[in-house]
């Protein structure tokens, strides 16, 4: 029987040269979660993706300030409209949401709606929609991937003059997301409207249209609303610095796919006449 | 009455001797001040995160905490063998079940006074706004609330064989009923008979817990409760909890204790 200090020794001696060999293995492992710096992708992994949904959605409850439909009452596919308002100009329309609270013979359901928020309300001043962030900022970090989180974010953020802000949040975006046209168009936004820079605003919606166009012209159905938002942004961009064939240009383009093409040839027959 | 305030004082005793309370403290504000640390787009005034996982902390500790008080108290009297001689007292079995109620009760109240009052401070740093007849409404709902599930808790320490079931069986069912109690009546009518018919019984015959449940309008600044209606609310949990108590006692007044 060896002595059981030798035992020890030879223990030690073999997990020592085992973990020598182990550590260079697991650095280089493509699996390590350690070489992220977010602690929810060393926690969860990939899987935290199916959280940033659920993200989204809080912020839209703290939107409605808490007065949301709960998932019996929720229709499917329903669309958070705090995703939506950027189209309505940051004024959401209140039949954004099921009408859940209905009158009812129940007289538990009626009592219990004493203890919940039970008007529809939005938090759509500068000064309060930002209880809305953290919530996609948490959806941005469960899920780099989910586009919407930085435009939406970056909208709210404009909103409340935090410029600086939603660029870094948006370019933090594009470099989960080299290829989305609309992170590039809202960063072009950003320049047109926040920086007043119209050069750098025209080369982000240029490179927005180029993605456009590789992405979404082989696909059944595309994304129309962006490219129609694209070429009016450029449209009017050329319009202002005074490069009329280039704004018909793409005034011609927003025509094909407007779902009023009749305005859009008045606004062509305007440029077409002669000063 | 003096009986049961004796029994009741030694279950608070209990409490403050035990490491419970303390660590889930310690952890409710370790957590809340880390997430508060938090800097979302440098926006400073960004509240109403940190107050909803705040008082969600605050809820699962003092569940936890209620949960696992009562359904020790009886068990582990019968354990100790000291419930001989607590009954070899001038002490009736309703005394000792209206006493561990009690003793229960009131640490819960105890436990929520602290905890709210580190909610307060730490709301109130954050937005400068002190509502506290909102927050005097919140803890009273939320310790009416508790009452209900320590009276449950009790009778199903004299029904089940051992409390670590009691403890698992109680939170599914008070964290079921928080969850889904709300719409239990809306599943029902989706379903066919009989499955309707004993949804919507259980509908209206388990206590809803969920009423007591107002943490969304603290958390999103909204008004106050109507008064009659937090009386109302008061009255139904005071009912239910008065029924589970009796049907502990029920059980436990004829109950073999060897």
């Amino acid at each position: 029987m060896p002595s059981p200090y030798l035992t020890l020794a030879f223990l030690a001696v073999f997990c020592f040269s085992l973990a020598t060999r182990m550590q260079v293995w697991f650095l280089n492992w493509s699996g390590n979660r350690l070489q992220s710096a977010s602690i929810l992708k060393v926690l969860l992994g990939d899987s935290r993706r199916l959280f940033a949904n659920q993200s989204f959605v809080e912020a839209d409850v703290y939107f409605h300030g808490g007065y949301y439909p709960s998932l019996f009452d929720r229709p499917p596919g329903h669309v958070p409209a705090v995703s939506t308002a950027e189209i309505h100009g940051g004024r959401s329309p209140h039949n954004d949401l099921p009408n859940f609270l209905i009158p009812s013979d129940d007289w538990i359901a009626r009592f219990g709606r004493h203890f919940v928020p039970s008007e529809h309300i939005h938090l759509d001043k500068p000064s309060q929609v930002g209880e809305i962030l953290p919530w996609l900022w948490l959806s941005a970090e469960l899920d780099p991937n989910r586009v919407q989180t930085y435009t939406v974010a970056s909208f709210w953020l404009r909103r409340m003059g935090k410029v600086n802000e939603a660029e870094q949040f948006l370019r933090q975006g594009w470099r989960a997301n080299p290829d989305s046209y609309a992170i590039l168009f809202e960063l072009g936004s950003l320049y047109d409207e926040n920086r007043h820079d119209p050069i750098r605003a025209r080369n982000l919606w240029e490179l927005a249209l180029r993605k456009w166009q590789a992405q979404e012209t082989v696909k059944p159905k595309p994304d129309n609303f962006a490219y129609e938002q694209i070429t009016a942004h450029l449209a009017r961009l050329e319009e202002r610095e005074g490069n009329r064939n280039l704004a018909l240009h793409y005034l011609d383009l927003l025509k094909k796919v407007s779902p009023d093409p009749a305005a859009i040839q008045h606004q062509i027959n305007r440029l077409q006449r002669p000063k | 009455m003096i009986n049961a305030w004796a029994v009741a004082l030694v279950v608070i005793k209990e409490l403050y001797r035990r490491k419970d309370f303390y660590v889930l403290f310690i952890l409710t504000a370790l957590i809340t001040l880390m997430l508060g640390a938090l800097n979302f787009f440098n926006d400073r005034q960004i509240a109403r995160y940190l107050k909803e996982i705040c008082l969600l902390l605050i809820w699962l500790s003092a569940l936890a905490i209620a949960v696992v008080t009562s359904a020790r108290q009886i068990p582990a009297e019968r354990e100790n063998r000291t419930i001989f001689p607590l009954l070899a007292k001038p002490i009736t079995r309703a005394q000792v079940v209206a006493g561990k109620f009690l003793g229960c009760w009131l640490a819960c109240g105890l436990v929520l006074a602290v905890f709210y009052l580190f909610f307060v401070v730490i709301s109130g740093s954050r937005e400068h706004l002190w509502p506290l007849a909102n927050y005097f409404q919140a803890i009273w709902l939320h310790w009416w609330m508790l009452a209900v599930v320590i009276a449950m808790t009790l009778l199903g320490s004299v029904v089940f064989s051992a409390p670590s079931a009691n403890v698992t069986i109680s939170m599914l069912v008070v964290i079921g009923i928080l969850l889904l109690g709300r719409h239990l009546h809306q599943v029902a009518l989706r379903l066919t008979e009989p499955g309707q018919t004993i949804l919507s019984v259980l509908y209206f015959a388990l206590p809803h817990l969920e009423f007591f449940d107002v943490r969304d309008l603290i958390i999103h600044d909204w008004g106050l409760i109507p008064w009659s209606i937090l009386g109302l609310a008061t009255l139904y949990a005071a009912g239910y909890t008065a029924l589970f108590l009796t049907a502990a006692w029920l059980v436990f007044r004829r109950q073999n204790l060897n």
